[in-house]
């Protein structure tokens, strides 16, 4: 088993060994977690939240650009 | 992490505040933060009609969220830029958010109403399309305004921007550019007052707000802003945050509190010496201004694409 994470920018899925922590799961990606917010279901997860196999994963970037 | 307030399990840790909060202490942060930020700076006078620079994104569509809550009239202006599905998609989002507020949305397509979209303006004039785009909001922003009786544009613009564009100002010592970047722009013959409500949020916050009270904002990035040096500069600075929290508010609100009154002279001489474009009648330095050139010249160079 292992952990389904969505990523965007672009869309992709990655499958991520588990179970782990969010902390975890970001260093693995080489995420910076000020760059990012994870959602495991429909809920947002803090840094030291556990993520199970089961769950579905999705890191969302933060970072827009371009003119504003 | 527990909540900072009720001690309650937290979705949020906000590391610059050493603070986790739960969704509604969350929430309500957010709702403090712009609260202080109209405040300290005089942004927003009660009763005053505003007019939010909506792009469809996570950071205006809060702003709108924001404003309608705390009691500002608030309604929204969406400018179509012509890039493909991108820029179709975030019509939607902004579209949605007014139907869900209730308000109405003002809408200036570039193509239909300018004869010009932005690849076109970026390839005509052979410089970056943040840049065309950047100089079609600002003069766009403030017309709209005038035109529909505002009396202040409110712009999404959060902390990262303003400490990735301050960044950038102080790498190339622009001093007219540091002269003008502050959280409030003031009225002038020609101009409507600019504000910038969000500048105490970081856009991790902004994205937060959004999921926490469910407003579907558009998560994909502008495909012409794919490697531009505004995000090199969030980069860098995230990378400093991450080992330093804290990092970019002092360095944004150093300058606003200790460095923005060393440059802003030189933008006073600017302002007071303007005179109505030959062409639209907005202030500018010159005869012609920077957007009726840019427009002539990419109307006539690029076929747009077809107005919605």
């Amino acid at each position: 088993m292992a952990v389904k994470v969505l990523l965007r920018n672009p869309r992709r899925e990655v499958d991520v060994p588990g179970p782990m922590t969010v902390a975890s799961l970001l260093g693995h990606l080489e995420l910076n977690p000020e760059s990012v917010l994870v959602i495991v279901g429909d809920e947002l997860v803090t840094r030291d939240a556990r993520i199970e196999d089961t769950d579905a994963v999705e890191i969302r970037p933060v970072i827009s650009g371009g003119a504003r | 992490m527990k909540c900072r307030v009720c001690r309650a399990p937290a979705v949020v840790d906000v590391r610059r505040h050493n603070a986790a909060f739960c969704r509604d202490h969350f929430l309500r942060h957010c709702e403090e933060q712009v609260r202080r930020a109209i405040d300290a700076h005089g942004m927003l006078v009660e009763g005053e009609r505003v007019l939010v620079a909506v792009s469809g994104g996570k950071d205006s569509l809060a702003l709108w969220d924001l404003l309608l809550r705390l009691g500002y009239e608030a309604d929204g202006l969406y400018l179509g830029l012509g890039i493909g599905d991108y820029s179709d998609e975030s019509t939607e989002y902004a579209r949605a958010q007014a139907r869900a507020l209730d308000r109405t949305l003002v809408e200036v397509d570039l193509a239909r109403d300018y004869g010009y979209d932005i690849p076109g303006a970026a390839a005509a004039t052979r410089r970056a399309p943040c840049g065309a785009c950047g100089l079609s909001k600002r003069h766009l922003f403030n017309a709209a305004a005038l035109e529909h009786g505002y009396d202040v544009v409110a712009t999404g613009h959060n902390l990262d921007d303003e400490a990735a564009v301050l960044l950038g100002n102080v790498l190339r010592w622009d001093t007219s550019y540091l002269g003008r970047q502050h959280p409030v722009l003031p009225a002038a013959p020609g101009f409507v007052r600019k504000v910038k409500p969000l500048v105490r949020l970081g856009e991790r916050e902004t994205a937060a707000y959004c999921v926490l009270r469910r407003i579907e904002y558009q998560v994909e990035e502008c495909p012409m802003a794919a490697g531009n040096r505004h995000l090199g500069y969030k980069e860098v600075l995230n990378t400093l945050e991450d080992r330093s929290p804290g990092t970019k508010a002092a360095f944004v609100f150093g300058f606003v509190e200790r460095g923005h009154a060393r440059f802003a002279a030189d933008t006073h001489d600017e302002r007071d010496a303007l005179r109505p474009c030959s062409v639209c009648g907005a202030p500018t330095p010159g005869d012609v201004c920077a957007f009726c050139r840019l427009r002539e010249q990419a109307a006539t160079a690029v076929t747009v694409s077809s107005p919605r």
